[in-house]
């Protein structure tokens, strides 16, 4: 087995692991902000990541040159996005999760 | 290596599913568009694996670049249409 090779299958499970805990996030916190603040930067680091992977495992040629470039976009979009859908929810009278006592 | 990369997608094929649950019950419109960016993202690794299964990857890289700005645009073109204001969620 190569390096390369190893780095890619490391970086890839990297980014199964933080997609895992985003969609974990996604399905279990209580409320829609506190669900962007999981998925935006859990998915931003797992596309990351798994992008590096696959382009660890192509080696050194164009198509690596565009997964750099994809990655190079995701990480400047996605947190646009995020950042986007979030002022849109907060402008539209969505009311962020408390704790039961500081309610009332 | 085939082996594995194939299941990594089988992986991210399932996650896609569960947040299918988050599109379909998420109480509000704005859960449904955070979790169809979320599936998004999704896709556009699965599509490079699929690329790199096929070893046609070359075509496909070009489909996930493609994927990867219409997720953008589409996100941000709902969220700027629902902070109009009149619009009923």
């Amino acid at each position: 087995m190569s390096l390369t090779l190893i780095l890619s299958v490391i970086f890839l499970a990297g980014g199964l692991f933080f997609f895992t805990t985003a969609t974990i996030g996604l399905l279990r916190f209580p409320d829609f902000f506190s669900r962007l603040h999981a998925t935006g930067k859990g998915d931003t680091l797992a596309v990351l990541l798994s992008l590096i992977g696959l382009g660890f495992y192509e080696g050194i040629s164009l198509t690596s040159l565009k997964i750099v470039f994809i990655a190079v976009f995701m990480f400047l979009a996605q947190p646009t996005a995020t950042h986007a859908i979030s002022r849109a929810g907060l402008r539209s009278g969505l009311k962020p999760w408390m704790k039961e006592e500081k309610k009332g | 290596m085939n082996e594995f990369l194939f299941s990594i997608g089988i992986g991210l094929c399932i996650l896609v599913f569960f947040v299918l649950y988050r599109v379909v019950y998420g109480p509000g419109v704005f859960n449904r568009i955070a979790a169809l960016s979320a599936i998004g993202t999704k896709t556009l690794i699965i599509l490079l694996i699929i690329g790199f299964l096929y070893n046609r990857v070359e075509m496909f890289i070009d489909i996930s670049l493609v994927y990867a700005l219409l997720n953008l645009i589409g996100t941000l073109a709902a969220a700027k249409y629902l902070e109009m204001e009149g619009v009923k969620q």
